[in-house]
């Protein structure tokens, strides 16, 4: 395992639902401990409503944790007070959002981004080094020419490429940790393999951590080192990549896994009771929230929250009955 | 490819084209195939290949400046292309209906569910209250819903179910022809999974047909027939399902397939298809996929091919022009 | 995952060609409402830029002429009951007129946007206390409200006039402006560059507003027009100085005078129609404007073709 560049404890983050004197609360995540280290892509899964967009939220201070702590390089976030150590983090750990259409300001040319990124968090460049610096950036995500890239309008780049842009802005602060939201969702298909090329390149050459959060499963193990599944705000298994996707342990994962469709394979036929119902967070009951669409269900499982267990090298999932 | 029985859907050139300010654009261009009675045929193509525009120009729902300038579309003997609204009106959602793309968009979010089947029955045919109620809790039924949630609201339902209840709509009349756009685009993979299964059983037990257009090859590789692959306004390939996934003839058929990271297998680098479609405005001389294409050559840039048949399917490829030597697969 | 390339070149996408330069410039030119608008407001300025050119009376309020004279070559549009150039009036008092809606709307305008975006993006307690000063200005009747300002002003000069009409015809755009801001408020650009680290203001005045610049123009247009209508109205009832030169004022006096009754209706019409042609000027540059910045709501005018023969079956 490389070293250790950011992790979190027990994190939890809950919204406030209902009306102004409502006392319901949303469970988006709960307990979460995420380990990232130098140099490694890792992998959050989960369907909408899991939670794996609010931790990147948490990550990128857009929201406050509702407890846990968020350790980045030793130190927890909670500690981290002034402009000058907020902009510090904010440039090592910057974001990559979703949707290439409204990612970028359609008032401005794509230099913008950039610029105001080198701006506010490397200040010691002169304004000819920032000029090199975006032309560096954006010939590290394969767009060419740079220079003529730079002057364009968002509206005049393909969705691949505003998504290209969207990682060079965060290339150029130097990041030791990008957050990437979902970031080829919606592209097209035969686009979103450049992206998950660029994403590998970045690791490779520029030794970047990515945390890469997506829905698809077989984009997570194309590009991914370690992977975590998450359902219902928690994270139900982890490891590496190839040990999680070839022996899944949690039934959660092992019915993602049949649900993907894989032209090359038969048809599995296995999860044709599921119906695909997301979990209900809301105020929820202890025990497992995978419970009700769980076929390996015990007693255990709808009184007692189960936590990640070891169960193979770096391999853990919190399942009653798999451990 | 001529069919043995008599198709239910016959499409022959259809042409689309948008009106502006310049030449009009070809949106699709060309575009012919058949469906078979309790046929599934899946269309996948990327974002401005066509093909909803070519599904909305099926069920007569294009607006200006979208018009259908050629082609026709024989269904239960009738051209679909010629007919007025009034002879339409008779057919639709009776003979064929339409399940869109977005259920929270498509319903109204403002009336219950049986409202909104009450009104799609009445737009249609004069049932009696009763009948109305009693065909609603059939379909629900049918798709798996309970019957109790004809009093709920869209947004009271989950994606799922909404995009259920959408397919139970078009159901009321049991048609012979459902037409899906991208029915399953805003669902999670498990709910994706379980729908195309539903979808698939209601086939079997109800006997209609689907034409079903999606831009995720993957998602239809288990439950079509016949497979269309559109690029640019224009069929590349069309074939039986299973020949299409295994064989592919078409350059861009077998680029998108390797775009596909696999579940299972080795870790392979891959390198999807660089570029982007083509501007229909300006659309290039030529082969439209010329300019992205691996293995193109001289002629590609200068000749438009046809579809040309090659073993079950039939591909847009000078490749596969008869006399051609072909390339290596 | 080494294996998945290092080095080698990654693929570049397509060039997308680029937009004509000078393209609003065109749009304008093509659009008939925005050219009519434009005609009209070129007209209307030149005549309160340089009036000596088209009369040569030079001190419009000064009873010069014989009264109640019919329209002539002297006079084109005739005299008053008191002896002034009708179209001497008319030309001068362009200048207050204009003066008026450009400054009134202009300062409303910047009221709407400091209130309504900051509502937007400042949410929470300030939205609601700014949304409520909003909403109690824009319920209060207008025109009670003017003629109460107007007279507790005291002489209507043109400062009271201009106050008075900012203070009315700001709730209306801070509401609509608002509601863009909101709707803009989680586009993710901006939560780009709040993860970016800028501060509050710098986004709403760097990135917030820029996007909103199309909604700010109507706004303004919106308020000129507001303007010319609501000036022209209050002079009209005497609330403005009646000594100066203005088609409000001329409005005033004609119905002080009785004009329409004593055979002099030019002296009516000709302000009242200015007015109008101002505002429809502002009105149809709204509209244009609209249409070049949302080009969905073009109309498009298509080429004729030679109808196409369907395929043979």
């Amino acid at each position: 395992m490389n070293d250790t560049l950011l992790e979190t404890r027990g994190l939890t983050r809950h919204f406030k639902v209902g009306g102004t004197f409502s006392r319901k609360r949303l469970h988006a995540v709960d307990d979460v401990n995420l380990t990232i280290g130098e140099r490694e892509i890792v992998a959050l899964v989960g369907e909408s409503g899991s939670g794996k967009s609010t931790i990147a939220r948490l990550l990128a201070q857009v929201y406050k944790p509702t407890s846990g702590q968020i350790v980045y390089q030793g130190r927890s976030l909670a500690d981290v007070r002034g402009r000058k150590a907020q902009l510090a983090y904010r440039s090592d750990v910057p974001m990559v959002f979703q949707d290439p259409f409204s990612s970028l300001s359609p008032a401005y040319r794509v230099k913008h981004g950039i610029m105001r990124g080198l701006i506010l968090h490397r200040r010691e460049l002169s304004a000819a080094q920032r000029r090199d610096e975006a032309l560096r950036v954006v010939e590290a995500v394969g767009l060419r020419p740079a220079a003529e890239i730079l002057d364009r309008f968002p509206h005049e780049l393909s969705g691949g490429q505003r998504q290209r842009i969207g990682f060079a802005q965060a290339l150029a602060y130097r990041p030791r940790l990008i957050l990437a939201d979902e970031p080829v969702s919606m592209l097209d298909v035969s686009i979103r393999i450049g992206l998950l090329n660029v994403m590998a390149a970045l690791r490779e050459n520029e030794g970047v951590s990515i945390l890469y959060i997506t829905h698809d499963i077989a984009s997570a193990r194309y590009v991914s080192d370690r992977v975590a599944v998450m359902y219902g705000g928690h994270i139900v298994e982890q490891g590496p990549t190839e040990a999680v996707l070839s022996d899944p342990k949690h039934p959660y994962t092992q019915l993602l896994l049949s649900a993907v469709p894989d032209p090359r394979a038969p048809l599995d036929t296995s999860v044709i009771n599921d119906r695909g119902e997301p979990a209900r967070v809301i105020d929820p009951a202890p025990g497992c929230r995978f419970r009700d669409r769980c076929p390996l269900r015990i007693d255990r499982c709808g009184t007692e929250t189960p936590l990640l267990r070891d169960l193979g090298t770096n391999h853990q999932a919190a399942c009653h009955v798999a451990s | 490819m001529p069919r043995a029985a008599q198709p239910l859907l016959s499409v022959r050139d259809l042409r689309v084209e948008y009106a502006t300010a310049d030449d009009p654009v070809v949106a699709v261009d060309a575009v012919g195939f058949d469906v078979a009675p309790g046929e599934f045929v899946a269309v996948v193509g990327e974002s401005g290949c066509g093909k909803s525009t070519m599904l909305f120009a099926l069920a007569r729902l294009l607006s200006p400046p979208a018009s259908i300038a050629a082609g026709t579309v024989e269904f239960h003997g009738h051209n679909l292309v010629t007919m007025t609204e009034k002879e339409l009106n008779v057919l639709r959602w009776r003979d064929y209906s339409v399940v869109m793309q977005s259920a929270m968009n498509a319903l109204n979010p403002v009336a219950t569910i049986a409202a909104q089947f009450a009104d799609a029955v009445h737009a249609h045919a004069k049932y009696s209250k009763q009948k109305v109620h009693d065909r609603s809790v059939e379909v629900l039924e049918l798709v798996g819903i309970d019957p109790i949630h004809l009093k709920s609201y869209p947004h009271q339902l989950s994606g799922g179910m909404r995009q259920r209840a959408m397919i139970a709509m078009a159901l009321l009349f049991t048609p012979d022809l459902v037409i899906m756009d991208e029915p399953t685009s805003a669902l999670d993979v498990v709910a994706q999974r379980a729908l195309m299964m539903q979808i698939k059983q209601l086939q079997a037990e109800l006997g209609f047909a689907v034409v079903f257009v999606t831009h995720d090859m993957s998602l239809v590789s288990h439950f079509s027939d016949q497979l269309l692959v559109m690029y640019a306004g224009q069929v590349v390939e069309s074939g039986p399902t299973r020949t299409v996934f295994d064989r592919p003839a078409h350059p861009y058929s077998r680029g998108l397939l390797d775009a596909f990271p696999s579940i299972r297998g080795p870790r392979t680098p891959l390198t999807g298809i660089p570029g982007s479609p083509p501007d229909l405005a300006r659309p290039p001389v030529g082969c439209a996929f010329q300019p992205r294409c691996p293995v193109a050559f001289d002629a590609c840039t200068t000749t438009k091919p046809d579809l040309y048949p090659v073993g079950a399917v039939g591909s847009r490829c000078l490749l596969n022009a008869p006399g051609r030597e072909e390339a290596t697969r | 995952m080494t294996a998945l390339l290092t080095g080698a070149a990654l693929p570049t996408a397509e060039p997308v060609p680029r937009r004509r330069r000078g393209g609003t410039f065109r749009s304008v030119l093509r659009n008939r409402k925005a050219l009519i608008g434009l005609v009209l407001f070129v007209i209307f300025v030149i005549l309160a830029a340089v009036p000596q050119l088209f009369t040569d009376v030079t001190d419009p309020n000064k009873l010069a002429f014989a009264p109640a004279l019919p329209m002539s070559g002297d006079h084109p549009l005739g005299t008053t009951a008191l002896g002034q150039d009708i179209w001497a009036q008319l030309v001068y008092g362009t200048r207050q007129s204009l003066v008026i809606a450009l400054v009134a709307g202009f300062f409303a305008t910047v009221l709407s946007v400091l209130v309504g975006v900051s509502a937007a993006y400042l949410g929470g307690v300030a939205d609601e206390i700014l949304s409520m000063i909003t909403n109690i200005f824009l319920i209060i009747p207008t025109f009670p409200l003017i003629i109460i300002l107007a007279t507790y002003a005291g002489k209507g000069t043109l400062t009271v006039v201009l106050v008075v009409l900012v203070v009315t015809g700001w709730s209306y755009g801070a509401n609509q402006l608002r509601a863009q801001a909101m709707s803009l408020r989680n586009r993710e650009f901006l939560e780009s560059a709040r993860v970016r680290g800028e501060r509050s203001i710098y986004i709403i005045l760097a990135e917030v507003l820029p996007t909103m610049t199309s909604l700010i123009v109507a706004n303004f247009l919106g308020a000129a027009l507001y303007s010319v209508l609501t000036a022209a109205g209050l002079q009209f009832l005497g609330l403005g100085d009646p000594n100066s030169v203005s088609w409000g004022t001329m409005l005033y006096w004609s119905q002080n005078q009785q004009a329409l009754q004593s055979g002099m209706p030019l002296w009516s019409i000709a302000p009242g129609l200015c007015v109008a042609l101002l505002g429809v000027s502002f009105a149809l540059l709204n509209y244009a404007f609209d249409e070049i910045s949302n080009p969905a709501l073009r109309p498009v005018r298509r080429k004729r073709h030679a109808p196409r023969r369907t395929a043979a079956a």
